[in-house]
């Protein structure tokens, strides 16, 4: 499988990258570690007119402490990210989810940016940053603007991203003292999963972000509320799918994923010490 | 690109994809393409040093850098240790997922020098062998770890 013709741009800088984005809008795609775009543009799901490559721009690559948040660079690999001393000490949760996605070998190539940016229901990152609260910094020729990472996640594979925007930076807030739980049910190693839950709870809050539970990546909201006015976990886990609505596919039918979603949610808030 | 230490230069369409430039233009076949959807792991070559699945890089994205695929392992005649242990252990029967098997494979030991039997496994979760059961390639991988006894 080859993707169908383009045009190759290397940014070789953040302003080389968002210069190359206003010129091209619409018709270009970033690719970053290339592990969702590339995929798709072999299954001739996607074929942008321009391929604007990112990869090498460093300046894009960091984990900071930056008070209560860390800062990290969308163009982090998601090996740096599960192996990284920050994440791991102030969003745990952050590196779990990280580290069940795909295999060594995707992680090497594929970055949190371009997990992100792809809007992917089915994928483990964004109900982490769901669930951690965590925001996006996105710039342009006209400047940079932050977006919550509820007001983020707009469609299926589709995001607040403006066609001149570029993704650049992830924000988590510093929670050393959560407690969390990741949880996904697949059939094999290595798969998407079939449901996956972020859990994070802290003393007044409680996160919860579900992997392939609608067709945008959905924090449970209902369940987050219970927990937080002292509901069990049995209780809370009960509301899991409430308001949701789950695609149903050769994998799970949409009631089954409802189901998965309670156990799961349930599991995670258990072994969260709820 | 540079390919097991040798420059190897070539005007391809942007499209073209690493697995394909290494098998067509560097003319190195060893390294296999099986399911050329980034699961099998068939197509396993170290880019910087790193696993990677070569199907899903494009040969764009590795100009100037450095690519080590199945060829460039052995010392002449002298087999690296990892594909040493493969030969001793039988890790393989029809062969086809064994280059990018022992390239996960000396990729995961860079990263964790002494794994666990469990590590090995998950280490070795992007890649498929339809033969073996994975027993002996497990047993290789710790065998050149010095990991077993």
């Amino acid at each position: 499988m080859i993707p169908a013709i383009f045009d190759y741009q290397r940014a070789e800088s953040k302003d080389h990258a968002i210069s190359l984005i206003s010129e091209h809008g619409d018709d270009a795609k970033v690719l970053a570690g290339g592990h969702s775009l590339i995929p798709l543009m072999k299954y001739r799901l996607a074929a942008p007119a321009v391929v604007i490559d990112v990869g090498r721009v460093e300046e894009l690559s960091y984990v900071r402490e930056e008070g209560d948040f860390l800062a990290i660079g969308a163009l982090t690999r998601h090996r740096e990210i599960e192996t990284n001393e920050l994440v791991l000490t102030n969003s745990g949760l952050l590196a779990a989810a990280t580290k069940q996605v795909g295999d060594p070998q995707v992680r090497h190539r594929g970055t949190i940016g371009g997990a992100l940016a792809h809007g992917d229901p089915a994928s483990d990152i964004p109900s982490a940053a769901l669930a951690l609260r965590a925001s996006f910094i996105v710039q342009s020729s006209s400047g940079e603007r932050e977006i919550t990472s509820d007001d983020f996640f707009t469609g299926f594979l589709e995001t607040a991203l403006e066609p001149d925007e570029l993704l650049t930076e992830i924000r988590v807030p510093k929670m050393p003292d959560a407690t969390w739980s990741f949880q996904k049910f697949n059939r094999r190693a290595q798969d998407w999963a079939i449901v996956g839950a972020s859990v994070l709870v802290s003393e007044n809050q409680c996160g919860v972000g579900l992997v392939n539970m609608d067709s945008r990546p959905v924090r449970a909201t209902a369940l987050e509320q219970a927990t937080i006015n002292g509901a069990s976990a049995e209780e809370a886990s009960e509301l899991a799918s409430e308001g949701l609505e789950p695609p149903s596919d050769l994998n799970a039918s949409a009631e089954y994923r409802s189901h998965l979603a309670r156990v799961l949610t349930k599991r995670g808030l258990e072994e969260s010490g709820k | 690109m540079t390919i097991n230490g040798t420059e190897v230069s070539s005007d391809v369409e942007p499209r073209t994809l690493l697995v394909h430039f290494i098998r067509e233009q560097a003319s190195l076949k060893g390294t296999n393409i099986g399911c050329d959807s980034s699961s099998c792991g068939a197509c396993t070559i170290h880019l910087n040093g790193e696993s990677v699945k070569s199907c899903t890089v494009l040969a764009a994205q590795a100009d100037g850098q450095e690519v080590t695929t199945i060829e460039g392992l052995a010392d002449g005649e002298t087999l690296h240790p990892m594909q040493e242990a493969f030969r001793e252990c039988h890790a393989l029967q029809c062969g086809y997922c064994t280059p990018g098997m022992v390239m996960a494979a000396i990729s995961l030991l860079d990263e964790v020098p002494n794994p666990t039997e469990l590590e090995v496994r998950e280490g070795l979760e992007g890649n498929l062998c339809r033969c073996t059961g994975y027993h002996n390639i497990v047993k290789a991988v710790l065998q050149a770890s010095g990991s077993q006894s």
